[in-house]
């Protein structure tokens, strides 16, 4: 008796969270980089507090970017070095099912991580505190887009020697609309400008790469497994 | 009649109709930009806003739009070679690129030149430069991705995904700089656009669009026949081809 | 030997990798309480043949079909009647060998935990459900690919070198699993650089490099 995509959908994911809780080390990897990447930014600039809170969206946004691509170069590398990806597309679920499982899995122990960790972040970039739901609330969209735009890069990428800096090469010019959107509503909160706008091209963004990225990155692996 | 078309495109077949397109091609291309070049410079009047300055358009516009249409052919070609199996397709896609990355900079080198009258600046973050910034970057994307591989036709498929993946986000790519350069930088900085068009200068622009168009084309045909010989050195045809 | 019964057709099967010719103009039948042995020299494209039979690589030139219909047209279909063994044993070292089973076996079919037990009793590592797989040996690993080829209880089996660093007492586990399966009507292609020695007639196919 076969089982639903649904029942398979969250098989897959327990089967994620499970391995990524196995290796507790590895969960707050990402987490130090965005806090020492945002580090730097005041380190080699200023600590003017007025100049921290202006450079403060762009700051927050390119450390969340680079974060999250660090950990993005593995999520198929594992499974496809020690031969289990093959199992998942011979499953009889079809990949897409089980690559958004593993997708949500991904943003749940990094980007929400970050979303949940930014306004210790903030505040030491002197960001007001009205502004954090806005901010965090745009975190959360823009690192679930990246989410997905990172694993098409990781699917195209898996088995490469030196995937990660492809990875990186192809994900970032794919980005630049997230980061200008999510960005501009982290700056508009601060500024105490309405960024719904902004908000709503986020929330446009990560519609479109829900629906259509599951099925390029299930193409990206089965180009992988040939 | 998918035979047929299949049959067209046979690489021996390829190598044939390139090589007998490409002189034409060339003959035509130069003819168009010769025209288009010599009365955009000499004869258009210069422009009373911009001066002298604007003429860089007949070299700018006509390479911007060639780097978009080469992206689109890249993308399209990548994705009947993906979806049909056609290996002449990936060919056709993997002898694009550089020509569309190489328009790509020659648009950014012609929009910085011709930033420096305008705004005093070789590089303002202008959107439309800006954007085809991005576009270059996912030319090296697409050309870093396809020789990453140890077996070629994983290559082509995987840099074609990549082709049909950069292809949706160019126009979003497109609008979302747009839309942050109204937010920052306002009606200030003059943008790149083209000036009151008069016939005389109108005529030129067109005729040096429709003479880069050409030259894409010749340029394609040579690099496609190389790419053909390339992937196909094992194959008999080839030895024939060849033969002095 | 049952001809009549449907079941996997390999139909002049041509992959190229890059330059090199795999497999020219490859063709099986595969039906009810049948066992191929692929054999061949290195390179010569057992393992690509056993890709292409999956599904997982579409050849260049030819077909193949599962019961009369093409695997491309139905994917899912034929996936939930195979059972693929890969030259590594594809568990997770971080999970136990019993939640390597569940997830994977679990993606097919319904399964409880009594019955993933049992499964890995008969492969003689029952002992070793609960202990992550990186601490196994080779072997031991080995065997846990085993019971879950047996949990999927798939008709069609294609096994890749599966006595690989199995002991004596392991290859003849192996043997008599294979054997059990084709009497009880089951198909297998399977690829070993050795002889197989089975009691159950076998038909060979020799590849060409």
């Amino acid at each position: 008796m076969s089982i639903g995509p649904g029942e398979a959908f969250s098989l897959m994911l327990r089967r994620e969270l499970a391995l990524s809780f196995r290796r507790r080390d590895q969960l707050l990897q990402p987490l130090v980089f965005f806090l020492i990447v945002t580090t730097l930014f005041p380190l080699s600039l200023s600590v003017q507090l007025s100049l921290l809170r202006e450079m403060a969206p762009g700051v927050l946004w390119v450390a969340a970017l680079l974060a999250s691509l660090l950990s993005l170069d593995a999520l198929f590398k594992n499974d496809a070095e020690d031969g289990t990806l093959e199992q998942l597309a011979l499953s009889g679920q079809g990949l897409t099912v089980l690559v958004m499982a593993k997708t949500l899995a991904h943003w749940l122990v990094s980007g929400a991580a970050l979303v949940l960790v930014s306004p210790v972040v903030a505040e030491a970039l002197a960001v007001p505190t009205e502004a954090f739901p806005v901010m965090m609330l745009s975190l959360a969209l823009g690192t679930l887009t990246l989410s997905w735009l990172g694993a098409i890069g990781a699917g195209l990428t898996v088995g490469l020697k030196r995937g990660n800096v492809l990875l990186s090469l192809v994900v970032l010019p794919l980005a630049m609309p997230l980061l200008i959107f999510g960005a501009a509503a982290t700056d508009r909160a601060i500024s105490g400008t309405n960024p719904a706008g902004a908000l709503y091209l986020l929330g446009a963004l990560c519609v479109l790469t829900w629906t259509l990225a599951p099925f390029a990155v299930s193409a990206a692996l089965r180009i992988t497994l040939e | 009649m998918w035979t047929w078309f299949y049959r067209l495109a046979s690489p021996p077949n390829v190598y044939r109709v390139t090589g007998s397109l490409a002189p034409w091609f060339l003959t035509l291309a130069a003819l168009a930009i010769g025209y288009g070049t010599i009365a955009g410079l000499v004869f258009a009047p210069p422009d009373y806003q911009q001066g002298d300055a604007f003429r860089i358009i007949y070299v700018h516009a006509p390479s911007a739009w060639l780097s978009l249409m080469s992206y689109t052919t890249m993308a399209v070609a990548g994705a009947i070679g993906l979806i049909w199996r056609i290996k002449v397709a990936h060919a056709v896609s993997a002898a694009v690129a550089p020509i569309g990355a190489s328009f790509t900079l020659l648009a950014l080198v012609t929009g910085s030149l011709w930033g420096r009258p305008m705004w005093g600046t070789y590089w303002a973050w202008d959107p439309r430069l800006t954007s085809e910034l991005i576009l270059l970057f996912l030319y090296f994307g697409v050309m870093s991705l396809r020789p990453a591989f140890e077996d070629p036709g994983r290559g082509d498929r995987a840099a074609a995904l990549l082709g049909i993946v950069g292809v949706i986000n160019v126009p979003i790519i497109h609008y979302s700089v747009l839309w942050w350069n109204s937010l920052h930088q306002g009606a200030t900085v003059a943008k790149l656009g083209k000036p009151a068009i008069d016939s005389s200068m109108l005529w030129p622009l067109l005729s040096n669009f429709l003479g880069f168009m050409l030259f894409f084309g010749a340029v394609l045909c040579l690099r496609l026949r190389g790419e053909v010989l390339n992937r196909e050195r094992q194959a008999t045809w080839v030895r024939e081809a060849l033969k002095p | 030997m049952n001809t009549a019964a449907p079941g996997l057709r390999v139909d002049q099967v041509h992959v190229w990798r890059g330059d090199r010719h795999v497999l020219r103009g490859v063709s099986l039948e595969l039906g009810s309480g049948e066992l191929i042995h692929v054999s061949g020299a290195n390179g010569a494209g057992k393992t690509t043949l056993l890709r292409v039979a999956s599904g997982l690589m579409q050849p260049e030139q030819g077909s193949v079909s599962w019961r009369g219909r093409s695997i491309v047209s139905a994917p899912a279909e034929y996936q939930g009647e195979l059972a693929y063994a890969s030259h590594e044993p594809a568990l997770k070292g971080d999970l136990t060998a019993l939640e390597n089973l569940r997830f994977m076996v679990g993606l097919k079919r319904r399964v409880d935990s009594d019955e993933l037990l049992a499964t890995l009793e008969r492969t003689g590592v029952a002992a070793l459900a609960d202990l992550p797989t990186r601490v196994l040996s080779a072997g031991q690993r080995r065997r846990v690919t085993m019971a879950r080829v047996l949990a999927y209880r798939a008709a069609l089996w294609l096994l890749d070198e599966p006595f690989t660093n199995l002991d004596a007492a392991g290859s003849a586990l192996m043997s008599s699993l294979l054997e059990e399966h084709v009497r009880q009507g089951g198909m297998v292609l399977v690829v070993a650089h050795h002889d197989l020695n089975l009691a159950t007639a076998t038909r060979r196919l020799e590849l060409q490099g």
